[in-house]
Parts: structure tokens; sequence; C-alpha cells
């Protein structure tokens, strides 16, 4: 044991350098940043202070926080409802469909999302795509005024992400052994038992990273909401960018980011917590 | 209406039954009499399966007594995990119907049959242990946590596992899953249980002392087994009839006794026991190995050459070739016998140990 611990250390010693230079000691470097001072004109004075988190306290950045993790709970949530069923039966295709499906799924990655996310202007905006389309049905007599509103960045955001959950899904379902669920029913569970007790807990996996993959980035994801939501619309993202360039205060937009780091990672412990444990009652 | 025939069982099984002490209700009519109408528990009736253009099944035709050990013995390919998988309800069939103790069970899914299957890789869930895998079954019917859990229990010490309720699956051995598979499907109390070679990953020797206490097991609990194997001397060894399945039909359904002595086709009897075909002008035999005479005997009037000799479990393996090109096997018990590679001498067999049967390769 202590033999082959001291032959994989050469192999594994670039990996701990990696993580090193490249996730820790930029995060530390964050965490420090978030106690020093703004300086004059452009960075930070190493003048140690509380004041950077003092100021998220207030009611005006609590509320982005606030806006921002019910966006990202809400879009997550509708990325997992629509995403699963999508990566659950596009596993069951055959070979032959799944080749085709994952090209359907692979053709948006080729363009920028900047550029996508304009094609959705062109479908929320006033007498726009969607405007002009429900009206000829007669469902409405009036432009909606859909873009720049809650809804626009909802839909930006579930179009942009939901890619990541379908196939993190399909990854844990195609690699799913569906002799077990027919073993499941074979025992006497129904589908819909068969598919909770065994085909969701062996997909769980891809569920947590699919989460983990839409969670993380909706909470930060700003131009979605800039470009979507206007000003109406203020995420975590967009104040931490503004701080950035336009605020010039790099200590401030340090401890937002820490704050935003140490809300997700929370968030998705919790998750975890609940998916893990937590067995449904009833069904199992 | 069913008519029983009483020869579908070995005389065997009926006698060895009291041993315990009382006949199972089952086997056993109105005034201790064999009941003689419903003693058929499963009727496949012109099953036909086909995946896409390709026909795996053509006409399934078969009545499986209660108590029954029956095999369906053929090559892989040969559509008997296919029957298997209809039987259970995964597979739809295309034509044909099923009865289970004289009700069609075409319609119902699979959960809703009283079949359950032990599965090839035994499918068991890896992410509970014995206990969880065990009473899926009576959970998923909502009985109650003592009951499950001393049923899991009789279930463990049924199948020689006692103490071994918290284990994973993944910390069992082969045989260990296998007994876990088989105790998580009797649990549920079915009428029939499907076995698609369970004995299939395992080695020989354990594979020996399974197909003993599977035996065992299914005189025990009095239910029927129709148990999947490509292995003749398995089948042989355990079942009460065999059914040899070949490209989608059954070619010959008979006891052991039946199958191995008389072959009704040139198949059955190649694939069970490797049986000598010997075929002239108008008629084609079957000929067991250890059967054949090698000189000295009056029925020895075959020229032949010895072409090879092997040694193989046991057995000496002699190859003649017949003047007109037919090869010929004979088998002896010992290691050698007096007889070398190019010799020429007569060979013959007594004219019982021939059977006639259908030439169909």
């Amino acid at each position: 044991m202590a033999e082959s611990r001291k032959t994989i250390w050469p192999l594994l010693l670039p990996i701990y350098l990696f993580t090193l230079v490249f996730v820790f000691a930029p995060l530390v470097y964050l965490v420090v940043l978030s106690f020093m001072t703004r300086a004059e004109v452009w960075g930070a004075v190493p003048r140690l202070t509380l004041d950077n988190y003092k100021r998220i306290l207030e009611p005006l950045y609590l509320r982005v926080f606030a806006e921002s993790i019910r966006l990202a709970v809400s879009s997550t949530a509708i990325i997992l409802l629509a995403g699963y069923p999508f990566g659950y039966f596009m596993a069951r295709m055959s070979p032959r469909w799944k080749k085709r499906m994952m090209v359907l799924l692979m053709i948006p990655f080729w363009t920028s999302t900047l550029i996508r996310l304009n094609g959705w202007i062109i479908v929320f905006r006033s007498n726009g795509v969607l405007d002009k389309f429900l009206m000829a049905l007669g469902l409405t007599d009036r432009p909606l005024k859909l873009l720049y509103s809650y809804p626009a960045v909802l839909v930006g955001m579930v179009y942009a992400l939901l890619p990541y959950m379908i196939l993190s899904v399909y990854s844990s379902a195609e690699k799913m052994d569906w002799s077990l669920t027919e073993a499941a029913r074979d025992l006497g569970a129904g589908r819909f038992q068969a598919f909770v007790t065994i085909t969701l807990k062996h997909t769980l996996p891809g569920v947590l990273s699919g989460v983990i993959l839409t969670f993380i980035p909706s909470m930060g994801l700003f131009f979605i909401a800039d470009l979507l939501g206007g000003n109406k619309i203020v995420l975590v993202g967009s104040v931490i960018q503004e701080q950035l360039t336009k605020g010039r205060n790099l200590p401030f937009a340090a401890a937002l980011s820490v704050v935003l780091f140490v809300l997700t990672s929370l968030f998705i412990a919790l998750y975890r917590r609940i998916v893990h444990t937590g067995e449904p009652e009833g069904l199992y | 209406m069913v008519v029983f025939n009483l020869t579908q069982f070995s005389g065997k099984e009926l006698t060895a039954l009291p041993e315990n002490g009382r006949i199972p209700r089952n086997l056993v009519g109105i005034g201790g009499r064999i009941n003689t109408v419903s003693d058929t528990i499963l009727e496949l009736k012109k099953i036909k399966k086909s995946f896409g253009g390709n026909t795996v099944l053509n006409g399934l035709d078969i009545s499986i007594g209660r108590g029954e050990f029956l095999t369906l013995l053929g090559a892989s390919g040969c559509g008997k995990t296919t029957t298997l998988r209809i039987i259970a309800g995964l597979e739809q069939p295309d034509g044909g119907d099923i009865l289970l103790d004289g009700e069609s069970i075409l319609s119902k899914e699979p959960n809703r049959r009283n079949v359950n299957t032990v599965f090839q890789n035994y499918a068991l869930f890896p992410n509970m242990n014995v206990e969880k895998n065990i009473g899926y079954g009576l959970k998923i019917r909502k009985r109650p946590k003592e009951e499950i859990r001393r049923r899991v229990k009789e279930m463990l010490e049924m199948v020689q596992l006692p103490g071994f309720e918290k284990r994973m699956p993944d910390e069992l051995s082969g045989g260990q899953r296998q007994r876990v598979a088989i105790a998580r499907a009797v649990i549920n109390q079915p009428q029939v249980l499907l076995l698609d070679e369970p004995l299939g990953a395992l080695d020989l020797k354990l594979r020996r002392q399974m197909q003993l206490e599977l035996k065992r097991l299914q005189k025990k609990l009095g239910i029927t087994f129709i148990y999947i194997t490509h292995d003749q001397e398995e089948a042989i060894n355990m079942s009460d009839r065999i059914a040899v399945m070949r490209n989608g039909v059954f070619e010959q359904i008979g006891t052991p006794n039946e199958i191995y002595d008389h072959p009704e086709t040139s198949y059955v009897a190649d694939f069970v026991g490797n049986a000598n075909i010997y075929r002239t002008p108008d008629k084609t035999y079957a000929i067991r190995s250890e059967n054949i005479l090698l000189g000295g005997e009056p029925e020895c009037m075959i020229p032949a050459v010895v072409e090879e000799k092997s040694f193989a479990g046991g057995q000496l393996r002699i190859l003649f070739a017949l003047e007109d090109g037919q090869k010929i096997t004979a088998s002896r018990y010992g290691i050698d016998y007096d007889l070398n590679t190019g010799e020429r001498i007569a060979i013959g067999w007594k004219e019982a140990s021939a059977a006639e049967v259908i030439d169909n390769g």
C-alpha cells in the first residue's frame, strides 16, 4: 500500500500543481481581495476591512441575491423537468437515432450563445415574432411586452442551459442496466413504481451533475439577464461585472463573488442531502 | 379441455414426493386421485414472435404440468430466452396465447402475472442489500415490515445463506448472488419460476453442486420450473421433461430418457449427447458413441479406418472414417485402447442401439 502510493505520487503531481495554481490560488486571492480596501483609481490597497461584506447586507444587494436565487432555482427546476425525460428517452432510442439526436443537441454549440440570445430578442420584442404569431391566432390583441421581463430571462436561461442537463441525464441513463427495471417489473412493481425505485435511483448521479451544471451558471450568467432582462432584472452576476468594470471596485466585486460561491455551494450541498438520504415515502 | 398425460411426469418424482411425509396439495385431486384437469399450470399456444422481419418463434405449443421441471434446451439464438421473456410478460408475442392456470395472461402486465424470473445476469439491485433485494417484491405489495423480515430470513435459510441480510450484491460470490436471485424470485410464491441459464456464469464444480441444490429446492417448493440451458448434460441431470428448441420451434419434447434414447431427429440426436448420425441411401440412424462395437462381434460388418484418437472427460474417443466418407466416433472409458491411427477394422452396432431419425442436419 505504502509502496504503491510512493509510485503513484509523481503521476499525481501535475494534477496537484494544476489545481493549486489554477483553482486554489485564484480562490485564495479572491477571498483575500474581498477583505481589502478599494484603491483610489484602480485595484486594491492592503488595508483589511469588513466593509465590503457589510455593504452586501444593504437591502439593494440582498434583493439582488434573492432575485438571483429565485431565477436559478426556477430555471434549474424547469430544466430538470424538461431535460430528464428528454435524456431518458434518448438513452432508450436505437443507436442510429441516438446519433441523430446527439447531432441535433450539438448544433446550437456551433454558434455563440450571445448570437443565439439575440435571436430570442427578435422573438420577444414588442411586435416581434411571438407577438405577431399570437395576434395572428387571435389569442392576444396587443403586444405583450415580453422582452425585458422575468419570463424572458427565464426562457433564455432554460434555453442556454438545457443541453447540459439532457447530456448529463443521457450519459447516466445510457449506462443503466435495463434488466434491473425488468426485474423490478417481474417482481411486482408497476411501471411507475419500477421507475421510481430503480430507474430514477440509478440515473440520480446524472441528475446531480445536470443540476450542478445548470444551477451554478444560472446564478452567474449575467449576459442573459442583461440581454433579455434589460435593466429590470439585475442578477448577482451583473452586479459583479458592473463593479469590476464601471464601478472599478475590485474588493467589493470579490466579496460578492465569495458570497455567491458560498451560497451556490450551500445549495448544491442541500440538494445532495435531500436526494441522497431522503427516500420518497410510500413509493419505496 | 386439457387432458393431462401421466407419462409427462417421470415416475420417480411421484414416488419421491411423500418423502417429507405429505403429498403436496397441488398434485392431488379430490379423494386423493391425481387430478386430470388442473394439473396443467402453463400452456403455450402457437406462440409466434419476430423482431424486424426476423422470425424468432414460429408457433410454440406446449403444456407444462404443475410442479414439473421443464428444460428448454437449445443452442444460442434458438429463441429460448425470448420464450421465457414472453411468459414473464417482458415481451409481447405477435400471435398465440399463454394460459396460466387455465386463464389467458397475454394482456396482463409483467407485475400482474404470478410468474417470477431468475435473470441470466441475476439483475440484483446493486444499491440494495441482500435483505432489500429479496424483500423487494413483498415491499412493493406493501406487506408489513415484520413479515418481510421474517420471510427474508426464511428464504436465506432455505438457500443456505443465513445471516447474509446486510451484505451488498458486490460483496457476494457468483454462487451466492445466484442464490439471492432465486430467493428474491421464490419469496413471491410464483406459480411458475422462470430460470434463464442461471448457472451459466459459474464454474463447473459449482454448477454441479447448484444443479443438485436447485433440483432439491424445486421438489421442496413444488413450484413449476421452466429452466433454460444450452448444456445438454445439465438438462438431462435436472429435468422431468426436456423441450429441445431449434429455429423457434420445439423439435422434440420428452423425458430425458426419451430424448437421449429415442431422438426423433438427427439434430436432437447430435445436440443431446453428440450421437453419430449414420445415413444409408433411404434411412438415417442415430447411434451413441458408447454403443459402437469395435470388432469381434457378429454385428461388426462395416470396414473403417482409425483416423484420430483423443482423450476428453475421462473418455477415449476414436474417430473412424467409413469407406463412403462418413465419420463415426466410438468412445470407451479408459485412457487407451489397442488401436492405432490408420488401422483398419470392422465396426458395427446392435440393432437396438440405432434409433431411426428424421434427417434434418
